[in-house]
């Protein structure tokens, strides 16, 4: 038997080897070590995936809480959070309802009642839908002061407003999953207004209801859109979106 | 066009003489031909293409060599490098150290400006399948600007902020907030019926307006189609708040709006939609 390593040669051999090279970029951290130099600074930015949204360096004024109040990025935080709570309410959900088959109704008192932090991750995607609409709203207001939209950055506030209503949407199509009175009373005053769109008022009606009324296949469709095709959508537009902030110079200003 | 340039035969003799291949023979004879013509009416002539057999350092040694004399800077003519064609390797290797050199003398005189002269010597070579116009490349000019490295600044900041709404979700969703009703049931109406909330400046503007003016005309028009179309509305440059005033009002204005019909349909507004006072009547809202 041969000795136990000391902690240092035992590191250099997990590093040394060719998975751990595969894995981590030449001239990562987790490679060479890090250091607090200008070099390993740039790339602790660059060889993460996800810092990798951000270029190496930014303005300094743009880290500043009271240029951004973050907002842009605690929005695109909580839909990170929707996402991994809604994946763990789909577990528990099964979208239908109809005469005798109300399972989702069903499937909505077993996860708040029975479901190991059912309740408790339930409560967690409400609020953080709640929270998103809002700090969208915000978002696109501080945008505006900021006369933030001025060239080069018109497209991204028309993305942003994309965006935007499609935020609304995820909200509004989630509302009614749970399929109680609450749920399907606060969808029948907000879609009764979709037949009065001019000249296509029923087909609009019936496109987004699956029916002439609130049913079962309405409930089909939202949860559909809810959970694949509107986050589907979303997910592009937050691309172009964070892809075009960088494209147009970085964060606007200073003012 | 092409088709009708005369080629210079003594090229096209050494190329076919050289073993080379008819199609290649004639574009190069042609091509010395242009340049020749080129050179004669005083054109400044851009680099040359490196030949296909010829490697840059037998181009470049030709081009370079003479480059700090001949007037038209590191331009090798094609008759020159169809001389090089069956070169052994020793006089290659003489060609490239003898290129090396002149670069050393081109850059030295501040002549290193043409193509041939500025790679000499290096063993690979580029064909330029056109030629670029210098306006023609995309001008990045960003002054210098006091930044900060994104790690770990803002990494971290952004780490805070990600930490403190996370506790902050959680902490809300202990409390019991969101108790589920009863099963939906189309034939019984609740009194009030809302919208959630981000609906309800909408519901408050049926009280207002036809609801195809309250549900269709402004949220469509006004809202989405009208904020997408400030930033094309809104030509005045400035970002500083004292040169717009007229865009900030009216965008207070609008978002006070909508922030005042939202707050009075979510706390103003009981059952029947009637008004009521929420310190008085009690809260009608739901989220
Ligand atoms: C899902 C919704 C959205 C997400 C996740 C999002 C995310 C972001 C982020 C992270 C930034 C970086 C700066 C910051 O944090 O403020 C940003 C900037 C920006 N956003 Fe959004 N955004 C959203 C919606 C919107 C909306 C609704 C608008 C406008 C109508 C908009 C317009 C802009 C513009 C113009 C910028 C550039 C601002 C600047 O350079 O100062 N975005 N967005």
């Amino acid at each position: 038997m041969s000795r136990i390593p000391a902690p240092d040669e035992l590191k250099k051999r997990v590093q040394d080897n060719v998975v751990w090279k595969s894995v981590f970029r030449p001239g990562s951290i987790y490679r060479k070590g890090y250091r607090d130099t200008s070099r390993d600074r740039a790339l602790a930015a660059m060889n993460n995936v996800l810092y990798h949204l951000h270029p190496v360096k930014v303005k300094r004024h743009g880290l500043k809480l009271t240029y951004t109040y973050c907002l842009g990025g605690l929005s695109f935080f909580l839909f990170i959070l929707l996402t991994v709570t809604g994946i763990f309410l789909m577990f528990f959900y099964r979208p239908t309802a109809g005469a005798g088959n109300e399972l989702a109704y069903a499937d909505m008192q077993r996860l708040v009642r029975v479901v190991t932090f059912g309740d408790l991750v339930r409560n967690m995607h409400r609020w953080a839908a709640h929270a998103m609409v809002f700090t969208v709203f915000m978002h696109m207001a501080r945008v505006f002061y900021h006369g933030a939209y001025k060239p080069p950055r018109e497209f991204n506030w028309v993305v942003g407003v994309i965006l935007l209503l499609l935020t609304l949407l995820l909200a509004f199509t989630g509302y009614l999953l749970p399929w109680d009175q609450l749920a399907l009373w606060a969808v029948a005053v907000g879609t009764s207004m979709a037949g009065f769109t001019p000249v296509f008022g029923q087909q609009v009606q019936f496109l987004l209801l699956g029916g002439v009324e609130i049913g079962p296949e309405t409930l089909l469709r939202w949860y559909v859109l809810h959970v694949l095709a509107l986050p589907f959508v979303i997910t592009i537009f937050l691309a172009v979106h964070f892809w075009r902030i960088r494209k147009d110079g970085g964060i606007s200003g200073p003012l | 066009m092409a088709e009708n340039v005369e080629m210079d035969q003594k090229v096209y003799d050494e190329l076919i003489a050289a073993g080379k291949s008819e199609r290649i023979a004639r574009s190069k004879a042609k091509a010395a031909a242009v340049r020749a013509k080129k050179e004669a009416a005083g054109e400044k002539l851009g680099p040359r293409e490196a030949t296909a057999e010829a490697p840059a350092p037998a181009a470049a040694a030709a081009a370079g060599g003479d480059a700090p004399a001949a007037g038209g800077g590191g331009v090798a003519t094609a008759e020159r490098a169809t001389g090089t064609g069956g070169m052994t390797v020793e006089e290659r290797q003489a060609r490239v150290a003898a290129a090396l050199a002149a670069k050393g003398d081109g850059a030295a005189n501040g002549r290193g400006n043409g193509a041939a002269t500025r790679y000499a010597g290096q063993d690979h070579t580029h064909r330029l399948l056109a030629m670029v116009p210098p306006d023609g490349i995309q001008q990045i000019r960003s002054k210098q600007e006091d930044k900060v490295y994104v790690w770990p600044h803002l990494i971290a900041s952004e780490f805070i902020a990600l930490m403190a709404v996370t506790l902050f979700i959680t902490a809300l969703s202990v409390l019991p907030a969101f108790p589920l009703r009863e099963l939906a049931n189309p034939n019984i109406t609740p009194n009030p019926s809302k919208a959630p909330w981000y609906f309800l400046g909408l519901q408050e503007l049926l009280r207002y307006f036809h609801p195809m003016i309250a549900g269709v005309t402004i949220p469509g028009i006004v809202g989405l189609l009208g904020l997408m179309m400030v930033p094309y509305m809104d030509r005045n440059p400035s970002v500083r708040p004292d040169n717009r005033k007229t865009a900030i009002t009216l965008m207070t204005f609008f978002l006070l709006g909508a922030g005042m019909m939202t707050l009075v349909g979510s706390f103003f507004r009981g059952p029947g939609f009637n008004w009521v006072w929420p310190w008085v009547d009690g809260l009608f809202f739901e989220l």
